[in-house]
């Protein structure tokens, strides 16, 4: 299945390799560079490549391509997917992905890909049965092992592997036993010129933390679990039980994991909690363009909209831009014509807006395309959808858990078109 | 230098191999880390230097003996990875044995290098096949995804091994790990496409039948008559095969799957498979991956693209979900256009074009450019919006940008085609566009639409000619070779005009570079120019070039794709791919069913550790949801009769019931809609403990009832709307246990009111048996327990709420009958009242003796309890004949915990431990009020917890609410 793995880096060098079967020569990734340079944009670059003796199947994450040397039929997803768990691990273990964490802890990172694949098919993807194996690095571990001589590899061998519940690794023990869950709900839509939805949707996930002794057996509940259109879970849900009782049960993961993500039935009208009014035109002949943008919160429920953040990319022939933001910082990059405005929270009483004009190339004519405003922002403790977690109980364990859940809504691709 | 040097090394690429001697040595080393970094040196290098890592190879025989099933799995795993042909052998007895080894872990590890030692040495095939026809039959899931893989690696073609083991894997499916899943479903699309019918028969075969009858020639006529009566006979109704059916079941659920590789699989299982009627379910899971990153976004549209051709109404619900965003990549984009157009029809190409219409004012120009070609799509396929799209596109024509232009004008040129007629203005205007136009492309097409329709452009074709005569050289290739066609077929329409130029031009060509364009100059010169030694052809040259041609048909590049596996590797690249399988047609008629049976069909118990639901989770509730709607409608008749005294009713609905019930049959309905109310009641109970700190009691009864009748199911709003005054969102499944019980409830207490009617009067209480005075209490503890499983998080098993018809109460168990030899002691909670304790539980406790003997001095001993519990024995039962039983009553002080009562059971010649563990809807002190004093006690309280009060039962029970504690964190989490 998966041959071998490169690490290219965003400036076009290999950083790492590492082959499951026989060594295939880094030369094969000049096909990727080739199809790195026709690519406009990074992320245009096809995700399959064939060559005439290989496949290269990509992914782009934190501007690091993996690269994945395929010789034979295999489905495309099967490895997308996987390289995805991969980049998911490192993130999971070092925090961040980048070159530089991957470089410094290329022992672990080998380890790890020692692990998860054996001759090119996925063995160990769980991050718990990982942690067992293999230790993540902390600055205390680090120091311990350097004075020590001891390593990052778990002295006993792994359990989980072997246990019929794989994603939870056996003789977990805490001292606060918690299970906190994270309801986040993203709104997707368009919206129009005149300020009409085209489309909208809610996109939820239910992220969980549990940190519970022993084998807790839970089981969460919804207020309205009709809103749930279409849902995908993590394997511990037992999914028999959700079709007939509409309850999530489940032994958790040890950790950090996504529960359930969802999708809200199309037929329920999204509330959409802000609105923009825009004015962007160029006039003919004139060397300048008016901008303005006024936000304002709507349908939030009575809750503040925060952390906006609103970006547009404007058409090639502005020069500069030339604004007065009411509130926060903007700034408006000249090369790559990214104007991005940091609002903050909006204050119903007093709507933010930008105001300015901007210049045009002298001579160039007006610029027939229009730009789209992207927004993103947050708004704490309020799930748009009305999704309400009802109960969570456990069962199992003898121990009362702490419980908490919170409700988020985010914007996700949030646009709208002028 | 350590090890962890040497594998930056190889990480980056490096040559450490001169390394290797030193390195091998390490590999008995007691340190873990530096032993796992050592295989993975050694697996590296082992290939380059066979002699050294020969040196390793008894360290991992020695692993491979090892007690511990992990340490023989890494070791086998390392082992088999050396790729040095000299220890094949040893591998093959290494596989061999670990095939069958105890541990399943074991077994997986050897499936995993079955394909190691088959790209190593692919003579060794035969036996490898030996040792995966064994562990296919494996019945662990760990397993199950290992060995399919190495099926498909090492012998794809032997679809005879898997016959027995298919029903298997098609049940341990959903337990097997992720990956194996992709694996095992893409082997079974395979497998069903070879030995089920088609469940689209019927439908492909009307087909047939119509093509047959246009095609049909006479000699072949008779042919068809005998053949007619076989396909008539092949239409009886399709059934399909149940083992069909069980994979279609069996993957379904995995649609849900977090890991968009096993959707994929799922989806082109049920594209390939499914009745058409079932491929529908997938579009809504396909379109959820669209919200993944973005290459899997790729390869998701890409497959959608394929499916949307042929069914396309699959996914017209979800058109809206193809939008396209400014900010998604190109290739996105682009392919989500394929989608569209795909997609649109005659109800939904107005929202499409428009959708269309802001694309073209995109940025991105090479998605501008598919847009137009999208919208030019969509004008061939759907007649009535062809000339709004067109007009559309001659507008973009005064687009600034250049590709756009260009684009516009192929499009359009396709689009004339159709109807040149009554267009020529368009042409008219194109043929402007040529001194402005750069793109080759472009200028190739206005080139051949002049020529084409000169007749409708009479006056400007020529000059035309004459601009490109001039720039001839410099023009690139496609233009040239248009250049030519014109003047060709100006010639022929119009040679007063054209003749110098187009001798001119054909001199030009004649010395072209090209040889493409020097040929065609030759050919149309002695095709058009009369000469003496000119043929035949010349004649009809007119008709050879201003035939008329087909309009061409647009159609997606994803057209016929489907003949690929979809979601695999070839069918992305459409082309096949090393490896690939092909997807086989349907068999004619199925074959045998039969090789699929297994002689003993055993259910997998590890299947069941997943899926089934946990003990304690069996509450009633589905039972009782088929119960409610077999009562139904005995409820909304109650509910009909019952309006007019409603209000009367409502104004003091838990005390003044009895009153009621007291005063005769007729009313008893009437009580039974009061009693209903109450539960309702208690169930809103529930709603308040979620931090509402809403006061209520019977005098705001009116209230009191919207607010619970809000909370109700659906079905119970439906009925009730009559009185119903808001309606709360938060309409709670939970509640439906509940609620459905009244009707039964009333039901029964109506008969035996009508017997008698002392049953319901407190005043002449007595301990009845307690199969029939436990009823009603029965039923109020159900609602409690349901109720108290919103307030308290129990860490015990909640009692199972079953209630059953006969109203009898839940029997524990416990001691059961072998383990108590012949003994068996089964125990409830009476719900009685205890008389020598008020504090205590009362234990009703069974004893059976299932013995030949009799059992003496039965009593308890060594009670073993929590601080502060207390136990009242029950008197010692002396004798207990054989195939008698024995009910006796003890009483235990909880003292409101959970905890169990532990002690000794024995008998004349044994003791047996046991313990009483309490649910917690058990825990209840009956209490007798009067009247009066429920009243009076009901105004006092206030608190969520009193509600329960209002339950009237002959036996009022008060619930200690000690134990019960509830918070909210950030937001209210209710426990």
């Amino acid at each position: 299945m998966i041959h071998s793995l490169f690490l290219v880096n965003a400036s076009g060098d290999i950083f790492l390799e590492k082959h499951w079967k026989s060594v295939v020569s880094r030369s094969v990734c000049d096909y990727f560079f080739e199809a790195l340079e026709r690519a406009t944009e990074p992320e245009n670059v096809p995700p399959v490549i064939p060559t005439p003796h290989h496949y290269l199947i990509n992914v782009l994450r934190h501007r690091i391509y993996f690269v994945a040397v395929i010789q034979s039929e295999v489905p495309p997803l099967f490895v997308i997917e996987f390289l995805h768990r991969v980049v998911d691990t490192f993130q999971d273990y070092f925090g961040v992905c980048t070159e530089a964490a991957i470089k410094d802890n290329v022992v672990v990172v080998y380890e790890l890909l020692e692990e998860m694949l054996d001759n090119g098919f996925p063995l160990a993807t769980e991050s718990n049965i990982l942690k067992e194996l293999i230790k993540p690095p902390t600055i205390l571990r680090t120091v311990v092992n350097t004075i020590t001589g001891s390593t990052n590899v778990g002295e006993q061998l792994p359990t989980g592997q072997l246990s019929v519940v794989p994603w939870r690794r056996t003789g977990v023990k805490y001292t606060n036993n918690e299970a906190y869950f994270d309801v986040i709900e993203e709104i997707d839509a368009i919206i129009d010129k005149s300020g009409s939805t085209i489309t909208a949707e809610i996109q939820g996930v239910i992220d969980a933390c549990v940190k519970l002794t022993g084998m807790p057996d839970l089981t969460l509940s919804f207020m309205n679990p009709r809103l749930l259109d279409d849902v995908s879970f993590h394997p511990c849900v037992r999914f028999k039980r959700w079709e007939a009782e509409r309850i999530l049960s489940f032994i958790p993961p040890d950790g950090n994991f996504r529960l359930l993500s969802y999708h809200v039935s199309s037929q329920n009208l999204v509330a959409i909690p802000v609105y923009v009014k825009h004015n962007i035109s160029f006039r003919e002949g004139s060397s300048q363009g008016r901008f303005e943008l006024t936000l304002g919160p709507k349908q939030t429920m009575g809750k503040a909209v925060e952390s906006v953040l609103v970006s547009s990319q404007l058409p090639r022939g502005v020069l500069n831009a030339n604004l007065n933001p009411s509130q926060g910082t903007y700034t408006f990059d000249p090369v790559t014509k990214l104007l991005s405005w940091d609002v903050g929270k909006i204050n119903p009483q007093k709507l933010p807006s930008l105001k300015g004009s901007m210049s045009l190339q002298a001579g160039a004519s007006k610029p027939d395309e229009n730009p789209t405003i992207n927004i993103q922002f947050k708004i704490q403790q309020l799930a748009i959808s009305g999704l309400k977690v009802n109960r969570l109980d456990m069962y199992g364990e003898k121990y009362k858990p702490f419980k908490g859940i919170k409700y988020m809504t985010k914007a996700g691709k949030f646009q709208v078109r002028t | 230098d350590s090890p962890k040097n040497k594998n930056s090394m190889i990480a980056r690429g490096k040559n450490a191999s001169d390394l290797f001697p030193a390195v091998v040595k390490n590999v008995a080393c007691k340190n873990i880390e530096v032993k796992k970094l050592v295989y993975v040196y050694l697996v590296r290098y082992a290939e380059e230097q066979q002699d050294l890592a020969l040196l390793s190879i008894s360290t991992f025989q020695r692993g491979l003996k090892d007690p511990n099933q992990l340490i023989r799995a890494s070791a086998l795993r390392v082992l088999s990875s050396i790729r040095v042909t000299i220890i094949v052998p040893i591998m093959m007895l290494a596989i061999k044995e670990a095939a069958s080894d105890m541990s399943p872990y074991v077994r997986k590890t050897a499936a995993h290098a079955i394909p190691k030692l088959h790209s190593l040495d692919p003579e060794q095939k035969d036996q490898l096949i030996e040792v995966i026809e064994k562990l296919l039959a494996d019945k662990t899931t760990l397993v199950a995804g290992s060995v399919v893989m190495a099926f498909e690696e090492v012998c794809p073609d032997r679809i005879d091994l898997i016959h027995k083991n298919y029903r298997k894997l098609c049940n341990l499916l959903i337990d097997v790990e992720e990956w194996g899943q992709v694996v095992i479903i893409n082997m079974l699309t395979r497998y069903a496409r070879t030995q089920f019918l088609n469940p689209n028969v019927n439908e492909s075969l009307l087909e047939e039948n119509s093509e047959k009858a246009f095609y049909a020639s006479d000699d072949e006529e008779e042919e068809d008559k005998k053949a007619e009566p076989a396909t008539l006979a092949k239409r009886k109704p399709y059934v399909m095969d149940p083992d069909h059916r069980l994979l279609l079941r069996n993957t379904k659920p995995l649609l849900q799957s977090r890991n968009a590789a096993v959707v994929m699989a799922v989806a082109q299982l049920y594209f390939h498979l499914a009745p058409k009627a079932e491929v529908g379910i997938i579009a809504k899971a396909l379109v959820r991956l669209m919200r993944s990153h973005s290459e899997v976004q790729y390869v998701v549209l890409q497959n959608v693209a394929t499916m949307s051709i042929k069914r396309r109404g699959m996914f017209e619900p979800y058109l809206k979900s193809f939008y396209i965003r400014s900010t998604d990549p190109t290739q996105i984009k682009v392919l989500k256009l394929e989608v569209l157009t795909n997609l649109a029809n005659e109800t939904n190409i107005s929202t499409i074009l428009r959708e269309f219409q802001t694309y073209i004012k995109s940025m991105d120009k090479d998605f501008v450019a598919a847009s137009i070609q999208a919208i030019g799509r969509c004008a061939t396929n759907i007649g009535e919006v062809r000339d709004t799209c067109l007009n559309g596109l001659v507008q973009l024509l005064s687009n600034r940008d250049e590709l756009v232009v260009a684009e516009s004008v192929v499009v359009i040129k396709k689009l004339l085609q159709m109807q040149p007629e009554q267009h020529s203005d368009i042409i008219k205007h194109m043929a402007k566009l040529i001194d402005n136009i750069q793109v080759p492309m472009a200028r190739a097409s206005i080139l051949w639409l002049i020529g084409e329709y000169c007749e409708h452009v009479p006056k400007i074709a020529p000059d035309v000619l004459r601009k490109m005569a001039k720039s001839f050289t410099n023009e690139e290739d496609i233009v040239k070779l248009q250049i030519i066609n014109l003047a060709a077929k100006l010639y022929l329409t119009n040679s007063k005009q054209s003749k110098l130029l187009t001798q001119y031009v054909l001199n030009l060509a004649k010395y072209d570079q090209n040889y493409d364009i020097r040929d065609r100059a030759r050919f149309i010169r002695q095709l058009i120019v009369p000469t003496d030694k000119s043929g035949a052809l010349s004649k009809y040259a007119k008709k050879l070039f201003l035939a008329l041609k087909p309009a061409p048909v647009l159609e997606s590049p994803f057209k016929d794709r489907d003949h690929f596996q979809l979601g695999s590797l070839s069918h992305l690249l459409n082309a096949k791919a090393a490896g690939y399988q092909e997807l086989p047609n349907w068999p004619e008629s199925a074959p045998d069913p039969s090789v699929r049976n297994v002689e003993v069909i055993t259910l997998l118990e590890r299947v069941t550790t997943l899926t089934s639901i946990p003990d304690w989770s069996k509450c009633s509730s589905r039972k009782d949801r088929k119960e409610k709607k077999v009562e139904k409608p005995f409820y909304s008749d109650s509910e009909g009769e019952s309006g007019p005294t409603e209000s009367a009713d409502s104004g003091n609905c838990g005390g003044g019931k009895e009153k009621k019930e007291e005063a005769g049959q007729d009313q008893s309905k009437e009580a039974s809609r009061g009693e209903c109310r109450e539960v309702e009641q208690s169930s809103s109970a529930e709603d308040r403990k979620r931090g509402r700190k809403a006061v209520k009691n019977q005098k705001s009864a009116s209230e009191s009832e919207s607010e619970s009748e809000s909370s109700e199911s659906e079905e119970e709003s439906e009925e009730e709307s009559e009185e119903e005054s808001e309606s709360d969102t938060n309409v709670r499944k939970k509640k439906t246990p509940v609620l459905k019980q009244p009707p039964k409830q009333s039901k029964k207490e109506s008969k035996k009111e009508t017997q008698e009617m002392s049953l319901l009067d407190l005043d002449d209480y007595e301990p009845a048996p307690a199969s029939a005075s436990v009823t009603p209490v029965n039923f109020l503890s159900s609602s409690l327990v349901s109720d108290l499983e919103g307030l308290s998080l129990t860490d015990t098993i909640l009692a199972p709420t079953t209630l059953a018809p006969s109203g009898s109460i839940k029997m524990y168990e416990l001691l059961h009958r072998i383990k108590g030899e012949g003994l068996a002691v089964e125990y409830c909670f009476s719900r009685q009242p205890f008389s020598p304790e008020p504090n205590m539980v009362a234990v009703q406790i069974q004893f059976t003796n299932n013995t030949n003997s009799e059992t003496k001095n039965l009593h308890i001993e060594d009670p073993r309890l929590q601080s502060g519990m207390r136990i009242r024995e029950f008197a010692e039962i002396d004798v207990l004949a054989a195939g008698e039983s024995v009910t006796v009553v003890m009483g235990i002080d909880f003292c409101d915990s959970t905890q169990a009562a532990n002690f000794q059971l024995c008998t004349h010649t044994r003791k047996f431990f046991v313990s009483i563990q309490p649910p917690v809807g058990e825990l209840m002190t009956p209490a007798f009020l009067t009247e009066n004093d429920f009243k009076k006690e009901q105004g006092e309280r206030t608190s969520a917890l009193s509600r329960f009060n209002t339950h009237s039962c002959p036996s009022d029970c008060s619930f200690s609410s000690k134990h019960l504690s509830f918070f909210s964190f950030y937001v209210a989490v209710s426990l």
